[in-house]
C-alpha cells in the first residue's frame, strides 16, 4: 500500500473481508486488492467467502467482491469462480452486470478454458440495454481481440452495427481502435469502413474520437494495397485534419498529430511532404516529445535538395541539446536520414564525412559505433572519397586523446576503430603515413577498449608495410631500418595487453617485424613480401550472407571435425576465428545497411595461410556459381568525383564550409546549365562534375550504391529464416482460441457441485425418453467421426460465407436482408403439418385468439411462420389441425437422423438465416423487416424496415403509415394524428438501401397481430416524378415480443420448480431437419436461447418484453418434434404457442 | 488496459498508488520515484504524454498525466487506450473527487485515502475503464456511503479496533495547519462526451 509492504496483515485482511457489515467488507476487499497477489498463500482461503459475497442479495456486496477480485484473481480463483461470475453477467442490476463483464477478461487471462463457454454470453452483452454494460463488453472484447484479432473477425458486422448506432464516445473509440487492428487481416472490411469513418471525422466534435478515426482510416489505407478511387481523397482528409491538430495550441494534440502523421508517412510520403514547413516548425518546439516526433517525420521529407539544409539545422540542435537522450536521438536521426536508401540523397560525400567527423565531437553519446559504421561504409563504397576520408581519419587519429577520453563501450571512441582501419587499409592515400603510424603507437592507445586496440595492431602493420615499400622505393634503407626499430620498440606495449586478441596479434606481429629486422640487417629487400600480406581489395558482403550459404554438396557438417571436407572447391581460407567473432559481435549492434563491409574484411593475403572455410564468400569470382552474384569492387560503378577543392583540410573540417561550397557549386552549375542549354536535363543538383562526365545526373549515383545491395543477396537456395518472435510466455497467447467453433459438452465451466446439488436435477432430464435415445444408436463410430469432420468443415465455410456476405454488401443495413426464399430442404417452419395442441387456460384471451383465427386465412409469411393454429373456446386440449400446405418433404436425411454419442459436438451446417423477412415489394422498392422488443420499455417493440430502391429513380419523401389496431399503435411524432404517416428520415438513390426504425406500442403481448400499412413516396427520374404507394401487412407474432435472454440451468430449474408457470404443449409432425438445425432456427427466429441440451432434447428460455418467463422443452422424435411450453404469466402461455 | 494509476504531490510523496499488475513493493516505490522524476522535469505547458520506456512493461506503454495544483495524476496505459480518452478520464476522476469531497485538496487524499480508492474503483476496475459518466459514478459512491452510514459507519467498529487505533502514538498535530491554497482547481475543459 503506497509502496509499503502490508503482506503481514494478509490473514487479518481476510478476517475483515468476511465481516458481515458492508463497511468492513469494503475495507477488507480494498486492502486485499492492494496487497494480495498470486503468491499470497492465504488467498485460497477466500474462495468461499468470495462466492458467498458474489451471490449476496446486496448489489454492493457483490460489487465490492467483484472489484476486489479483479485485482487479485488467480488461476485457482478464476477456475472456481468462473461459473458464478458468468451467472452474474446476466444479473438484473446493470451495476453488477458491467462489473461481471469486465472481470471476465481477468478470468480469461488466468483461466483460458473459460473463454469459449463464456464467449456467447459476452457477445450477448454487446447488445445489452444498459450502455455501461455494453461499453464494458466492448472493452473486454477489444482487449481480447487486440491480442488475437483473427479470431474476432466474425464479430465485425456486430461491431459495425454498434459503431453506426452508438453515441457513446468511449465505446466508439474502442470499436474504432479494434477495427484498426482488424483491417490488416481483412482488406474488404477496410473498404466498408472508410465511408462511415470519414463521416465521423466530418461530424464529430470530440478530438479524441476524431483522432482515433483518423488513425483507423490510416490503418485502413495502409492495408489496402491497391488504389481505390477515393483513396487520395481520404488521405487528403486525414492529412488535413492532422494539420489542424498539429497547428493546435494544445501540445497534446500536436503530439498526437505528429504521431499519426508519421504513420501516413510510411505509405504516402508525398502527402506529408507538403507539410514540411509545419514539421520544421515543430523541431523548434520547446517540448522534447514533440521534437522527437517531428524528427521521425523528417526522415521521410528529405530530398537531394534540402538534405544539407535539414542536417545543418539538426546539427545546430545537436549543439544546443541538453540531455544525452535527445542528443543521441538526433544523432541517430541524422545518420538515418543521410544513409537512407543507400545514401540516395547525398550529393556530396565530403560533406557527409565532415558531418560524421563533427559528430565525433559529441560527448557522452552511446552511438559511437553508428558513426564508425558509417565512416567505414562510406569509405569502402565510395572510392573517390577515400583520399579525403583517409586525411580526415588521420587527423582524427592524431587527436585521439580528445575522442578517447571516455572509454566506455559504444562510446565515441568507437570511431577510432573505423579511423584506424581506414587509415591502414587505404594507407596509399596518406599524406604523412609516418606521423599517423606514430599516432597509432602512442602509449595512450593501450587505454582503449580491446577490440579497438586489436584493429590498431593489425592496421599498424598495414601502415608499416606501405611505408616500408615507399622507403625501399626511395632506397632509403636507413629510414626503413629506423622504422622497423621503432616498431619493435613500440609493439611490446600491446603484447602485454590484458585483451587476449590484442595480445595474440601483437605477439605474432612482433615476431614478424623482428624477422624483417633480421632480413633488413642482411640488406634483403623485404617490402614486396611484406606488402603482399595485404594485397588485394575488400568487398562488402551482406550481413546474413554467411549464415545463408547452403552447404556444398557432399559436405557433411556433422562429420568428424578433424577430417576436412575433401571436396570443398573453394580455395578460400578461413580467417582467424577469433577475429571473425569480433566482427560478428560488432555486426549485431549495427543496422544492417551499415555493416556489410564489416564482414568483408577478408584479405587475400590471409587466405593463403588459412585453412578451408566453406562459409566464406569470395570477392573474386569463384568456381562456385552461386557466389558470382557478388561482384568485385571493380565492377562497382563508383562516382567519379572531380575534386575541385584542396583535399587537405587543415585540422578538422566543418561541415558548414561544404554547405557553402555546395551552394556555390550548384549556382555555378546552374550558370553552366544555362550556358549549354541543350544539355539541360542532365545536371541538376550534381556538383563536381566538371569533367566531360558531368552529364551524369542524380540517377547515376544510385546505381553506384545499389551494386552493394546486390551483395546482400542471399545464396539462391538459402532458406528464409522465419523468426518466430512470439514469446512463448506471453499470457495472451493462451487466449488464442477459435471462438467460432461450436462448444463441446466437455467445455463447461466447473460448477461447485455440493452447493447446488439440489437444483442440478433438471426436469427435462426426467422426461427424457431414454428408449428413444437407445434405439438410435446403431451407427458406426468411424462414420460418425468422418461426418463430424465434414460438418465441422462446412460449419467453418459457412462462417466464412457469412462474413463474406456481410463484407460484400455495401451499405450496412443491406447486409441484413435475408435471402427471400429459404433453402429448399430442411426448413422446418414453413411446411410441416401442424398438430397444435393448445392449452389456453384463460378465457379472457379468446378475443385475441379469434382475431388470430381470422388472420390465419391470410397469406403467411414463410419466414416468420406466424401461422396460428388455435381453436377458439377450446381451452385445454386440442384438435390437430391439419392445415394448409402439405408439401412433400424430401426424404429424411441419414446424417440428420444420426444419433450422437456422449453428446459430442454434432454440428451441421445451418442454412443461412436472417431475421429480416420480406414485407412487400414492387418495382420501385423492396421492404424487409424485423421486429425486436426492448427490455427497457416493456410495451414497445421496434420494427426495423429495410427499404431497398430497386428502380433507377430517386425515391424521396417516403412516408410510412399504419392502420393502428386497438392493441398495437405506431408511435408517431408528437402532435400528429393517428392518420398521419411517419416520414422516413432518408432518401434513396437508385440501388441503395437503408434501414428505418419505427416504434410500436403494444397493449397486450399475448396476441399475434397483423397491421395493414402503406408506404407512400415520390419516385423521381429523368422523365419527372410520380407519387407511388406500396401496401404491406405487418405481422406481429407472439414471439416477436420475446427477447433473447440467456438463462442458466440452475436458475432455469428453479424457475420450473417454482410452479408458477403454466403449461401448454404441441406436437409437430414431419420435421425432417436435424435437431441442431431446428434449435438454431427456433433460437434465431423466436428469440430463444438454449439452456441445456442433451441429445435430442433441449430446454430453451426466453423472456417477453413485459418480463414474463417463457420456458420450452423441445424433444425430437423420429419425424416429429414435440414442444412443451411453460410461461411465467399464465396469459402468455397460450399465446406463445408454437405457431408454425 | 491501464497498468497503474499513481497520484503523487509536487515533492514526489505518493498519495494514491494503484497497480493493476503485481510488482514487489520496492519496484513500486522505484516506479513512483522514477515517474515522479520524469514528470517533474516537464513544464506545465508541454504535452501530457510520455513514453515510459523501461518503467512498466516496455515500449507499448505510455504515461499520461495531468498536473493539478499540488498533485500529479499519472496513468500508465498500453496502446489499446486512447491517449486523449485517458486524459479525459483523469479529468472525470478529478472532477468526481471534487464533487465527492467538495473542493478537493491534497489533504482530502491524505486523510480519506480509502474513499479515494472507492471512487477510483467506480471508475476503473482491474485496469479497465468501468464507467465514464460522472453522475453515475457519484450516484454509486453515494449509495454505498449511505449504506455504510446506515450500518453506523466505522464508529461501530469493535471496541478492540477502536482502542487499537487510540493506542497508536500519533505525533502532536498542530491545531491549525495553514495549508494555503491547496485546492485543486478543476479547469473547464471542453467536454469529452
Amino acid at each position: 500500500m503506497l509502496g509499503y509492504d502490508i503482506s503481514w496483515a494478509a490473514f487479518n485482511i481476510i478476517e475483515v473481508m468476511s465481516a458481515s457489515k458492508f463497511t468492513f467488507k469494503r475495507i477488507g476487499y480494498l486492502a486485499a486488492s492492494q496487497c494480495f497477489h498470486e503468491g499470497t498463500d492465504v488467498i485460497m482461503l477466500t474462495t468461499n467467502q468470495i462466492r458467498k459475497d458474489l451471490s449476496s442479495p446486496s448489489q454492493y456486496d457483490t460489487g465490492v467482491a467483484l472489484t476486489g477480485l479483479s485485482c487479485f484473481v488467480t488461476p485457482d480463483l478464476a477456475r472456481d469462480l468462473a461459473n458464478d461470475i458468468m451467472t452474474l453477467m446476466s444479473h438484473t442490476k446493470p451495476y453488477i452486470r458491467k462489473k461481471a463483464v469486465l472481470i471476465m477478461y481477468k478470468v480469461f487471462l488466468k483461466y483460458p478454458e473459460s473463454l469459449r463457454p463464456a464467449f456467447p454470453r459476452l457477445k450477448e452483452k454487446l447488445e445489452d440495454p444498459d450502455p455501461g454494460v455494453q461499453s464494458a463488453a466492448v472493452n473486454v472484447i477489444c482487449e481480447l481481440a487486440r491480442r488475437n484479432p483473427k479470431n474476432y473477425l466474425s464479430l465485425a458486422p456486430l461491431f459495425f452495427k454498434l459503431m453506426t448506432s452508438s453515441t457513446n464516445n468511449w465505446v466508439l473509440i474502442k470499436i474504432i481502435k479494434l477495427f484498426g487492428a482488424l483491417t490488416p487481416l481483412e482488406p474488404r472490411l477496410g473498404k466498408k469502413l472508410i465511408e462511415p469513418l470519414t463521416n465521423l471525422i466530418h461530424s464529430t466534435s470530440a478530438m479524441s474520437l476524431l483522432y482515433e478515426c483518423v488513425n483507423t482510416v490510416i490503418a485502413v489505407l495502409i492495408s489496402l494495397s491497391s488504389g481505390m478511387p477515393n483513396h487520395s481523397a481520404s488521405i487528403q482528409l486525414c492529412v488535413q485534419k492532422l494539420r489542424i491538430l498539429i497547428e493546435d495550441s494544445d501540445q497534446n494534440l500536436k503530439y498526437l498529430g505528429l504521431l499519426a502523421m508519421s504513420k501516413i508517412l510510411r505509405t504516402h510520403p508525398k502527402s506529408v511532404q507538403a507539410h514540411k514547413d509545419l514539421v520544421l516548425q515543430c523541431l523548434d518546439d520547446k517540448d522534447e516529445s514533440i521534437r522527437l516526433r517531428a524528427l521521425d517525420l523528417l526522415y521521410g521529407m528529405v530530398s537531394k535538395k534540402n538534405l544539407m539544409e535539414i542536417v545543418k539545422k539538426l546539427m545546430t540542435h545537436v549543439d544546443k541539446a541538453e540531455g544525452t537522450t535527445y542528443r543521441d536521438e538526433l544523432l541517430t536521426k541524422i545518420i538515418d536520414i543521410c544513409s537512407q536508401s543507400n545514401y540516395q540523397h547525398i550529393t556530396n560525400f565530403e560533406w557527409y564525412i565532415s558531418i560524421l567527423v563533427e559528430l565525433t565531437r559529441l560527448e557522452g553519446t552511446r552511438h559511437g559505433h553508428l558513426i564508425a559504421a558509417q565512416m567505414l561504409d562510406v569509405a569502402i563504397r565510395v572510392k573517390a572519397i577515400r583520399r579525403f576520408a583517409v586525411s580526415q581519419m588521420s587527423v582524427l587519429l592524431d587527436s585521439a586523446h580528445l575522442v578517447a577520453s571516455s572509454t566506455q563501450r559504444n562510446g565515441i571512441c568507437e570511431v577510432l576503430y573505423a579511423a584506424a582501419w581506414i587509415c591502414g587499409e587505404f594507407s596509399e592515400h596518406l599524406q604523412e603515413p609516418h606521423q599517423t603510424l606514430e599516432a597509432m603507437l602512442r602509449p595512450k592507445v593501450t587505454t582503449l577498449p580491446g577490440h579497438i586496440q586489436a584493429v590498431y595492431v593489425q592496421n599498424v602493420v598495414k601502415l608499416y608495410a606501405s611505408i616500408l615499400q615507399q622507403k625501399e622505393r626511395d632506397s632509403d634503407t636507413e629510414a626503413a631500418q629506423e622504422l622497423t626499430r621503432f616498431m619493435v620498440e613500440r609493439l611490446p606495449q600491446f603484447v602485454q595487453s590484458a585483451d587476449l586478441e590484442v595480445q595474440e596479434r601483437a605477439s605474432c606481429i612482433l615476431q614478424l617485424v623482428k624477422h624483417i629486422q633480421k632480413l633488413q640487417a642482411k640488406e634483403v629487400p623485404v617490402a614486396e613480401e611484406v606488402s603482399a600480406l595485404f594485397a588485394g581489395e575488400l568487398n562488402p558482403v551482406a550481413p546474413k550472407a554467411q549464415k545463408k550459404v547452403p552447404v556444398p554438396e557432399g559436405l557433411d557438417l556433422d562429420a568428424w571435425i578433424n577430417e576436412p571436407p575433401s571436396d570443398s572447391e573453394s580455395e578460400d581460407e578461413m580467417p582467424k576465428a577469433i577475429f571473425h567473432d569480433e566482427e560478428q559481435r560488432h555486426t549485431k549492434q549495427q543496422p544492417p545497411k551499415a555493416d556489410e563491409e564489416e564482414l568483408a574484411r577478408r584479405r587475400e593475403a590471409r587466405k593463403q595461410e588459412q585453412a578451408n572455410n566453406p562459409f566464406y564468400i569470395k570477392s573474386s569470382p569463384s568456381p562456385q556459381k552461386r557466389y558470382q552474384d557478388a561482384p568485385g569492387v571493380e565492377h562497382i560503378p563508383v562516382v567519379q568525383i572531380d575534386l575541385s577543392v584542396p583535399l587537405k583540410v587543415p585540422g578538422l573540417p566543418t561541415s558548414e564550409q561544404y554547405v557553402k561550397l555546395e551552394e556555390e557549386r550548384r549556382h555555378q552549375q546552374r550558370l553552366e546549365k544555362d550556358r549549354r542549354k541543350k544539355k539541360r536535363k542532365e545536371k541538376k543538383g550534381k556538383p563536381r562534375r566538371h569533367s566531360s562526365l558531368h552529364t551524369e545526373s542524380d540517377e547515376d549515383i544510385a546505381p553506384a550504391q545499389q551494386v552493394d545491395i546486390i551483395t546482400e543477396e542471399m545464396p539462391e537456395n538459402a532458406l528464409p529464416s522465419d523468426e518466430d518472435d512470439k514469446d512463448p510466455n506471453d499470457p495472451y497467447r493462451a487466449l488464442d482460441i477459435d471462438l467460432d467453433k461450436p462448444l463441446a459438452d466437455s467445455e463447461k465451466l466447473p460448477v461447485q457441485k455440493h452447493r447446488n446439488a439440489d437444483t442440478s436435477k433438471t426436469p427435462e432430464k426426467e422426461d427424457m425418453p431414454v428408449t428413444e435415445k437407445k434405439s438410435k444408436k446403431p451407427k458406426k463410430k468411424e462414420k460418425k467421426h468422418k461426418e463430424k469432420d465434414r460438418e465441422r468443415r462446412k460449419e467453418k465455410e459457412r462462417k466464412g460465407e457469412d462474413l463474406d456476405f456481410w463484407l460484400s454488401t455495401t451499405p450496412p443495413p443491406a447486409a441484413a436482408p435475408a435471402p427471400p426464399t429459404p433453402p429448399p430442404t430442411g426448413c422446418l417452419e414453413e411446411e410441416p403439418r401442424v398438430n397444435a395442441v393448445i392449452t389456453a387456460p384463460e378465457e379472457e384471451y379468446e378475443e385475441s385468439k379469434r382475431q388470430e383465427q381470422d388472420e390465419e386465412e391470410e397469406e403467411r409469411d414463410p419466414e416468420k411462420k406466424p401461422a396460428k393454429h388455435k381453436k377458439k373456446k377450446h381451452k385445454k386440449e386440442e384438435k390437430p389441425k391439419d392445415k394448409k400446405k402439405s408439401k412433400k418433404k424430401p426424404p429424411v436425411n441419414d446424417e440428420v437422423e444420426e444419433p450422437l454419442e456422449n453428446g459430442a459436438l454434432n454440428e451441421e451446417p445451418l442454412p443461412p438465416m436472417s431475421s429480416y423477412s420480406l414485407l412487400a415489394e414492387n418495382s420501385y422498392v423492396k421492404m424487409t423487416y424485423d421486429i425486436q422488443g426492448s427490455l427497457q420499455k416493456d410495451s414497445q417493440v421496434t420494427v426495423f424496415i429495410v427499404l431497398e430502391n430497386q428502380s433507377n429513380s430517386f425515391l424521396k419523401s417516403m412516408e410510412l403509415n399504419v392502420l393502428d389496431s386497438l392493441n398495437t399503435k405506431l408511435a408517431r411524432p408528437e402532435g400528429s394524428s393517428v392518420h398521419d404517416g411517419v416520414p422516413v428520415p432518408f432518401q434513396l438513390p437508385p440501388g441503395i438501401s437503408n434501414e428505418a426504425q419505427f416504434v410500436f406500442t403494444i397493449q397486450s403481448i399475448v396476441m399475434a397481430q397483423k397491421l395493414k400499412g402503406t408506404l407512400s413516396f415520390i419516385a423521381k427520374n429523368d422523365e419527372g416524378s410520380t407519387h407511388e404507394k406500396l401496401d404491406f401487412k405487418l405481422h406481429f407474432s407472439c414471439t416477436s415480443y420475446l427477447i433473447t435472454t440467456p438463462c442458466y440451468s440452475d436458475a432455469f430449474a428453479k424457475l420450473l420448480e417454482s410452479g408458477d408457470l403454466s403449461m401448454s404443449s404441441i406436437k409437430v409432425d414431419g420435421i425432417n431437419m436435424s435437431f441442431q438445425n431446428l434449435l438454431a432456427k427456433i433460437c434465431f427466429y423466436h428469440h430463444f436461447s438454449v439452456v441445456e441440451r442433451v441429445d435430442s432434447c433441449a430446454s430453451l428460455y426466453s423472456r417477453s418484453i413485459q418480463g414474463h418467463h417463457v420456458c420450452l422443452l423441445v424433444k425430437k422424435g423420429e419425424k416429429s418434434v414435440s414442444v412443451d411450453g411453460k410461461c411465467g404469466d399464465a396469459t402468455s402461455s397460450s399465446a406463445t404457442c408454437w405457431r408454425r | 488496459m491501464i497498468q497503474a494509476i499513481l497520484v503523487f504531490n509536487n515533492h514526489g510523496k505518493p498519495r494514491l498508488v494503484r497497480f493493476y499488475q503485481r510488482f514487489p513493493e520496492e519496484i513500486q516505490q522505484q516506479i513512483v520515484r522514477e515517474t515522479f522524476h520524469l514528470v517533474l522535469k516537464r513544464d506545465d505547458n508541454i504535452c501530457n504524454f510520455l513514453e515510459g520506456g523501461s518503467l512498466i512493461g516496455g515500449s507499448d506503454y505510455k504515461l499520461i498525466y495531468r498536473h493539478y495544483a499540488t498533485l500529479y495524476f499519472v496513468f500508465c496505459v498500453d496502446s489499446s487506450e486512447s491517449e486523449l480518452g485517458i486524459l479525459d478520464l483523469i479529468q472525470v476522476f478529478v472532477e468526481t473527487l471534487d464533487k465527492c469531497f467538495e473542493n478537493v485538496c491534497e489533504l482530502d487524499l491524505i486523510f480519506h485515502m480509502d474513499k479515494v480508492h472507492y471512487i477510483l474503483q467506480e471508475v476503473v476496475m482491474g485496469g479497465m475503464v468501468l464507467e465514464t459518466n460522472m453522475n453515475e459514478i457519484v450516484a454509486q459512491v453515494e449509495a454505498q456511503n449511505r449504506l455504510e452510514k446506515s450500518e453506523g459507519g466505522l464508529s461501530a467498529a469493535p471496541a478492540r479496533a477502536v482502542s487499537a487505533v487510540k493506542n497508536i502514538n500519533l505525533p502532536e498535530m498542530p491545531r491549525n495547519i495553514n495549508i494555503g491554497d491547496l485546492n485543486i482547481k478543476v479547469p473547464n475543459l471542453s467536454q469529452f462526451v
